[in-house]
């Protein structure tokens, strides 16, 4: 009898479990699923009715005038462009430095690893609006020269901004990997006559492959998503990324209440992120057990 | 010698650049924050003087800076609360459980992960909208159609909307990482603590809590420091600071004073406070959450 009792006291409580889970699972199917239905909805559908309603049908001037009017479309380039600048400048270089400062020893290297480490409590919020300084003054002595500016609005200075304040949390990641690689590769590569450069390259790399790409996953997002520096940096309306042609959408839609055109955008921003993840989702969230913490 | 030589040529070129990098877009930035908080530094005239301290006397009197003190703090205490609270809950659940679709679950909750808050802050809109909101729709099921609740417009209400945006985007991500850390505790434990009747509570606070507690105790200061951040970001997009201030935070504050106003020197004086503030928060975290490392 008490047996019984414990039972259905068991099942009551996994009821319990799988109808939290399944609402919290629904919290965030719904909004994103509503906002690919609204990005192929007709304005007018938006003004009286029901916002749950399903779209009448596959209205893709939505996408159409995103593109066009709202300049989605150079927006999509300007972020592809600078993600892929970013990346590669911080693999460049922070490959290199993770995989010395984590097997030499060497004048100073234990201070820039420190540096490095304190590093990852600098965020960029606080020092954007020095960067825009420094940049701008930059700018007023170059204008005296060429009459131009050079590093406002200027897509490689925004890229190798992103990469520059990514750069402690990658040298942290990739060194904790590099340590724990056993010395006898690089002796045995020395032994065989390879140089410092190529041990490091043909030998060490591929090794790090594995840690490499989490690397790059983590940092595409960021860059991708990213918009407070973009946002101060280019004001140029032919430099601006994604995200902030995507926010001043909504403050356009604010105005001129133009609802379509802002969820097309929205879509536009999400769908390579979204794809991304569900490509490499089993990638993503190991390497989170890695890395155990995010700028 | 000769070695000797190729190897500090070597190290150079490995290190060299990003040291540089860093330093310029990241060391002088920082300490520039510092500097530039103790002069009075017009926008556009661009005369910079030397005033000390004063822009910090001037903060401790400034309604609108206190204000966005507030809501910080606020919006750290629950935010952190509920979205450590919840996740820690819902990651002993989906691992201690046999969850059918555990695998779908994580999937799931970690998409907020990866979109951009400029994304989550639009669908947010969407969802707070007056008229053609989400919520305010299923709410009408409930109470009619009568005045429509205000998510953002009303300033008792903004910083709630906030924090539920917040707690949205950050809960999957902690909790995916939970459920990494608990599934190396051994599951000996809990089969022990079974034999012994320990309930599922228990085994919650006196086995898994303990056992994953360094990496709540990181994960802890670095939610807090995040949120900061994060909270700017929403704030920025969702609404703007508005209605007329209500929802300002610390960086929002900081960034119009500022970039939009040219308050160089004052922006930057709130900086250094947030600065010191989040430096001082993660330490009291970090004593205040110290317990004997326990092995298993």
């Amino acid at each position: 009898m008490k047996k019984k009792k414990e039972l259905s006291l068991n099942t009551l409580y996994r009821i319990f479990v799988y109808v939290v889970l399944i609402a919290l699972a629904i919290s965030i199917i719904v909004p994103v699923g509503w906002v690919f239905l609204a990005s192929i909805k007709e304005n007018s559908e938006f003004y009286g009715t029901n916002p749950w309603s399903l779209p009448k049908g596959f209205y893709i001037q939505n996408f159409i005038d995103a593109f066009e009017k709202a300049k989605m479309g150079d927006y999509l380039l300007n972020s592809v462009k600078i993600t892929v600048m970013a990346l590669i400048i911080l693999l460049v270089v922070a490959l290199p430095a993770a995989y010395v400062l984590a097997r030499y020893r060497f004048r100073c290297s234990k201070l820039l690893n420190i540096l490095f480490m304190g590093g990852l409590f600098i965020n960029v919020n606080y020092i954007v609006v020095p960067i825009f300084l420094m940049l701008s003054d930059g700018d007023k002595f170059v204008k005296q020269i060429t009459g131009s500016g050079f590093f406002l609005n200027n897509s490689f200075i925004t890229a190798l901004v992103y990469a520059s304040t990514a750069l402690p949390f990658t040298i942290y990641l990739l060194s904790g990997f590099f340590v724990t690689i056993p010395r006898d590769y690089e002796e045995a590569a020395h032994v065989d006559g390879a140089g410092y450069f190529r041990t490091m390259i043909q030998i060490m790399m591929p090794m790090a492959l594995p840690s490499i790409i989490t690397v790059i996953l983590f940092n595409f997002l960021s860059f991708w998503n990213e918009y407070i520096i973009a946002m101060t940096l280019l004001t140029k309306d032919e430099s601006k990324t994604l995200p902030v042609g995507l926010m001043q959408l909504t403050q356009a839609q604010r105005a001129a209440a133009n609802y379509g055109r802002l969820y097309a955008g929205l879509v536009v921003v999400m769908l390579p992120t979204l794809i991304l993840y569900i490509l490499v989702q089993k990638k993503l969230t190991q390497g989170m057990s890695l890395g155990g913490l995010k700028g | 010698m000769k070695k000797g030589k190729a190897r500090s040529v070597f190290i150079g070129v490995c290190v060299l650049p990003a040291v540089i990098l860093f330093f310029i877009f990241m060391i002088i930035p920082t300490l520039n924050v510092f500097r530039m908080s103790l002069y009075k530094w017009g926008g556009i005239s661009n005369n910079k003087e030397f005033v000390g301290l004063s822009n910090f006397k001037t903060l401790m009197g400034d309604t609108n800076f206190l204000r966005s003190f507030q809501n910080t703090v606020l919006l750290i205490v629950i935010v952190t609360i509920v979205t450590m609270a919840l996740s820690l809950i819902f990651a002993a659940i989906i691992s201690r459980e046999k969850i059918k679709g555990e695998n779908f679950y994580r999937i799931i909750f970690y998409i907020p992960n990866i979109l951009s808050v400029v994304v989550i802050s639009a669908i947010f809109s969407a969802i707070y909208d007056p008229n053609q909101g989400l919520l305010n729709s299923i709410l009408g099921i409930f109470r009619g159609d009568k005045d429509p609740i205000l998510w953002l417009g009303d300033k008792n209400i903004v910083v709630y909307s906030l924090i539920i945006a917040m707690i949205w985007q950050a809960i999957g991500y902690y909790m995916v990482m939970y459920m990494a850390s608990m599934a190396s505790v051994p599951e000996s434990l809990y089969e022990s603590a079974d034999l012994e009747g320990a309930g599922k509570v228990q085994q919650f606070f006196s086995i898994t809590l303990p056992l994953i507690w360094t990496n709540i105790r990181t994960t802890l200061s670095f939610f807090v420091i995040s949120s900061i951040n994060l909270s700017f970001q929403f704030v920025k997009v969702l609404t703007r600071g508005g209605p007329n201030g209500a929802s300002d935070v610390f960086l929002s504050y900081m960034y119009d004073q500022a970039y939009t106003n040219s308050s160089y020197g004052y922006g930057m004086a709130i900086g250094v406070i947030v600065f010191l503030f989040s430096f001082g928060l993660s330490a009291i975290i970090n004593v205040a959450t110290k317990r004997e490392p326990l092995e298993f």
